[in-house]
Order: structure tokens, then C-alpha cells, then sequence
């Protein structure tokens, strides 16, 4: 069912975590399919020295939970704000289709981190745009 | 590595003795049942002799057996079936929401007919209220179809009641017993049920072959038009092998029957004892007494259900989260959900069904992995964490 590279991250996932003194946490979730992600980034002038994650959900969920912080660490915010859930599945080779919503969690994480980082320290950053507010559970 | 196999709910392995029984079918008296020749008469009455077989074990008549391709079709014909022949006397009809989606998508399909459904709550333990049965049956209610035991929670059903309360109001009633048989004994001459749905790859058998128990004088329509196999009520050139099979699987399984559910029922109860007092924050689910003695159903709090099925599949251990049906759908199970779990509660279920192949050693190795495996999901879990700050803050109160 899942790519060898999905199972990987999801035995051994990367970044488990979090940060104490984050600038900024992102907590998305859809309770429907059971997944709910939690990012929390650590940024530095602009670069993302950090990010850990915690994750309730599937294969995929974890998986890619993993790999899109991985691939976030020491890009700028902008970079970061980029990194798309096709870009995280492709690192992943691939996903089943019926488990690629499940990657869109990281990246609305991801961007939802970022919308925190950025209301914190009141810097615009441009073209993000803010959480979708359905986290329920 | 040896897998260690706990889905029997889902699918049994086929028995050796069984695969003997059927092997000459295929190529040896391979005769259409329907011809005239010799090795043509042999299947025929390897058929017959097998629906005696069926038919005794449930202390029926062997001309109230009808062979199908399986649980699906037997629940499609008993619904559809009845639906159909008995329209004119009403178009209401009644089923549990637990049902197995072969027979709550038949009724889906019928209320986009014209046939009006109700569907019967159950309690906590997933056991159907009997006074919302007898406040739901109306003068236009033909048909009543409840299963005998839960897939997933493992949950017998009060099928002698049921059968009473239709019995006295003339209402046809059926019941899935796709997971009873092979694991209870059901005799159909003490209980009313009218129409028996049963399938033999859930009780060691091959798949592809199951049967309708049809009481002698139920008004039903048939469903597979065509031949006249089957006393001229299911078309189809028959599935001899899977039939003979079927025969010697249902006999091996009521053999000693009492013996054998003791020993299941052992290892049970282990596995259930083991994870209530080894693993924190679980949630036991189906009745613990009216309970099919092969089956364990846990939530496990904060934590998601595939992940433990990929975390087992890892140590090779084979089993479910809810019903393996359910998992093409991404919405959590819902005789979970009618059993009154939330979401995310019921996300986090584990359902382990074991067989009679199964060893206490499998199971001793399950609950020394299990908490481990549960842990380590809970140490990423974000509503684990939540859980554990709330239990700070309640202590700094
Ligand atoms: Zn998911």
C-alpha cells in the first residue's frame, strides 16, 4: 500500500517533538479522516532553524509530517511558504490517492506556523494566508 | 517472518481437510450438474449431499438451503428478495445501524425505490433496543433484518426476541449470520428466524460460496433470474468445489464446537485482560457477555488505528481497525460511531478475531508488543500531549 520511503518515515520518522520557545506553532486537523498535526517552528532572521512536529493520524499523516519538515529546515520562511504537499508526496514517492488529502494537513501546518510566526512579531509575510479554523476535537 | 494472523472476522485460512474434499471438483468431476452423464451426476449429488450437511447442522430442512456466492448475495437476495415479493402488503422496512454495508446498502438502495427504512438504534454495548423495534414496526412493516453477531465488536444480538416480536406480528425477518456461523450454534427450528445469510470463508471454507436459509413458505422473489438450478431459485451453474467445500468446512467447525470455543474463548479473555491491565486510557468495546468468542475490540485513546495496523503489520501480527470494509471510506467505523464513540475515539480502535489455528504463544507475544507499539504512537500524538498538560494543570489544582 504505502512506498518504501513513506514506511521509513513513518518506523523512524524525523522530528518528533517540541519546541519550548517556538515563534511560531500550527495546529491543523481534520477529525473526519482522524488526522490532527501540530508544527512548531524555531526561525532565526528569516531561516527555519527548526521544526518538530506532533501528529495524530494515519501512515500518511506521520509520514509526511515527517518529510515536510525535513524539508523545511534551513529554507527561509518565504521557501517554506512554497513547499507544497505535492512537492512532500513526490519526496515520499508517492502516496495512494485516497491518502493524499492526508498531505495536505503538513502543508496547511506548515502554513498555519508560519501564520502564527508572523502575527507574533507583526511582519506580513506575502502570500500567506491565514489558517482554516477546523480543528475539531 | 511468520505472520501471526488475527483478522478471522475478515478472512479465515481454507482448511486442508477442506481443500482435499474439493480438489476432485475441479478436474475430475468437473460435470455440469445440470447434464445427464455420470461425471455430471456425481456433482449433482455431491451437491445434495452437502445441503443435507448444511441443512442438519442448523436442524433445517435440506430444501430450505439455497447455495449463493456468498454472504453479500445471500443478504441482497433475503432483502431485495422479500422487498419485492411483498410490496403490496407495505413498503416499510427495518434494520439496526450496525449492520454489515451488505445489508445497509441494500436498504440504501431500497429507500431510493420507494421502500421506506428505519433503522434501529442500539445501546452502549451495540445490542439493539427491543422496545425501538416494537415502537418502530408499523401495519406496512414487511421485513425486519438484523444481524446475529457484530464484524467488528463482536456483539450477539437478542435474535430470539427479535424473532418473536415478528413472528407475532407475521413480519419476515432476517438475520446476517455471516459471522455467527461456524462460531455458535444457531438451530432454526427453535428460533423464527426466516432467512439465514451465511458464508464460507468466514468459518474456514473457500471464498466465493455461501447460503440463504429460506423457511419453508416465506414469500420472497428470486434474484438471480435464469437456469432453473437451485429448485428454480438462484440461477447459475453451481460452484461445486466451493459447495463440497463449504459442506466439509461447516462440519469441521461444529465438531467438538463447545471444546474448541472453550480454548478460544481462553485466549480471549487473555488478550482482553492483558491489554485492560497493561495499557492505560483503552476503551473495551462490544457486550462483554453476549459476545462472539473470537473477538477483542479496543479503542485505544489518542492514538490513530492504521498506524498500530502498520506498527503490528511491522512485527507481523495481522489485524483490523474497524470493519476492513470500512477502510476504502476514510470516515471511522460507523457501529463505532452507534455504539456512541466520538471520532476520534473511535479512530483509534483495534479489532483482533482469532481462529482455531491460533497458539497462546501469538497471543503472549501480542500483549508483550502492544504497549510498547501504543506508547510510541501516544509519545507523538498532539491530543496526547493535551491530555497529559490537562492532567498537569488538574494537578496543580
Ligand atoms: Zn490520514
Amino acid at each position: 500500500m504505502y512506498s518504501k520511503k513513506v514506511m521509513e518515515n513513518f518506523m523512524n520518522p524525523k522530528n518528533v517533538g517540541e519546541i519550548d520557545d517556538a515563534s511560531g506553532i500550527g495546529e491543523v486537523g481534520n477529525a473526519k479522516c482522524g488526522d490532527i498535526m501540530k508544527v512548531y517552528l524555531k526561525i532565526e532572521d528569516g531561516i527555519i532553524k527548526d521544526a518538530k512536529f506532533k501528529t495524530f493520524g494515519c501512515g500518511a499523516a506521520i509520514a509526511t509530517s515527517s518529510m515536510a519538515t525535513q524539508m523545511i529546515i534551513g529554507k527561509t520562511v518565504q521557501e517554506a511558504l512554497e513547499l507544497t504537499n505535492k512537492a512532500v508526496v513526490e519526496a515520499l514517492d508517492g502516496l495512494p490517492p485516497i491518502k493524499l488529502h492526508c498531505s495536505v494537513l503538513a502543508e496547511e501546518a506548515v502554513h498555519a506556523a508560519l501564520w502564527d510566526y508572523a502575527k507574533k512579531n507583526n511582519i506580513e509575510i506575502k502570500g500567506l494566508k491565514p489558517p482554516k479554523e477546523d480543528i475539531s476535537h | 517472518m511468520k505472520t501471526i494472523y488475527f483478522d478471522h472476522a475478515a478472512t479465515t485460512p481454507v482448511r486442508k481437510e477442506v481443500i482435499d474434499k474439493m480438489y476432485p471438483f475441479f478436474n475430475e468431476f468437473y460435470g455440469n450438474p445440470s447434464s445427464i452423464y455420470d461425471i455430471a451426476t456425481i456433482s449433482k449429488s455431491a451437491i445434495e449431499d452437502s445441503r443435507k450437511i448444511i441443512a442438519s447442522v442448523f436442524n433445517a430442512d435440506a430444501g430450505e438451503i439455497f447455495f449463493t456466492s456468498g454472504g453479500t448475495e445471500s443478504d441482497n437476495w433475503a432483502i431485495i428478495g422479500t422487498a419485492l415479493a411483498n410490496e403490496k402488503k407495505g413498503k416499510h422496512i427495518i434494520t439496526s445501524s450496525v449492520e454489515h454495508h451488505a445489508v445497509l446498502h441494500t436498504f440504501e438502495y431500497l429507500s431510493r425505490h420507494g421502500f421506506e427504512v428505519t433503522y434501529l438504534p442500539v445501546d452502549e454495548n451495540g445490542k439493539v433496543k427491543i422496545d425501538e423495534l416494537k415502537k418502530a414496526i408499523r401495519k406496512d412493516t414487511i421485513l425486519v433484518s438484523v444481524m446475529y453477531a457484530n464484524n467488528e465488536i463482536g456483539t450477539i444480538q437478542p435474535i430470539e426476541e427479535i424473532s418473536n416480536i415478528c413472528k407475532d406480528r407475521k413480519i419476515i425477518f432476517h438475520s446476517d449470520a455471516v459471522q455467527a456461523v461456524g462460531q455458535i450454534r444457531i438451530d432454526l427450528k427453535k428460533t423464527g428466524i426466516d432467512l439465514l445469510s451465511m458464508s464460507a470463508h468466514k468459518f474456514n471454507g473457500p471464498k466465493g460460496v455461501g447460503a440463504l436459509f429460506i423457511r419453508k413458505g416465506t414469500k420472497i422473489d428470486n434474484f438471480l433470474h435464469g437456469g432453473a438450478q437451485e429448485n428454480k431459485r438462484r440461477a447459475g451453474t453451481e460452484n461445486v468445489p466451493g459447495i463440497v467445500g463449504m459442506a466439509e468446512a461447516i462440519s469441521l467447525a461444529y465438531e467438538n464446537m463447545e471444546e474448541k470455543n472453550k480454548k478460544i474463548i481462553k485466549l480471549r479473555d487473555k488478550i482482553i485482560d492483558g491489554i485492560k491491565n497493561n495499557i492505560p486510557h483503552v476503551k473495551f468495546n462490544g457486550d462483554p457477555v453476549d459476545r462472539l468468542p473470537n473477538n477483542v475490540n479496543f479503542s485505544f485513546r489518542y492514538i490513530e488505528g492504521e498506524s498500530l495496523l502498520l506498527m503490528l503489520n511491522m512485527k507481523g501480527i495481522a489485524a483490523s481497525s474497524g470493519s476492513a470494509c470500512t477502510s476504502g471510506s476514510l470516515d471511522p467505523s460507523h457501529v463505532l460511531l452507534s455504539i456512541g464513540l466520538s471520532h476520534e475515539v473511535a479512530h483509534g480502535s483495534l479489532r483482533i478475531t482469532l481462529g482455531y489455528e491460533n497458539k497462546e504463544e501469538e497471543v503472549d507475544y501480542l500483549l508483550q508488543i502492544l504497549p510498547g507499539i501504543v506508547q510510541r504512537l501516544r509519545d507523538m500524538s498532539p491530543l496526547y500531549d493535551e491530555f497529559l498538560k490537562g492532567e498537569g494543570d488538574k494537578n496543580v489544582q
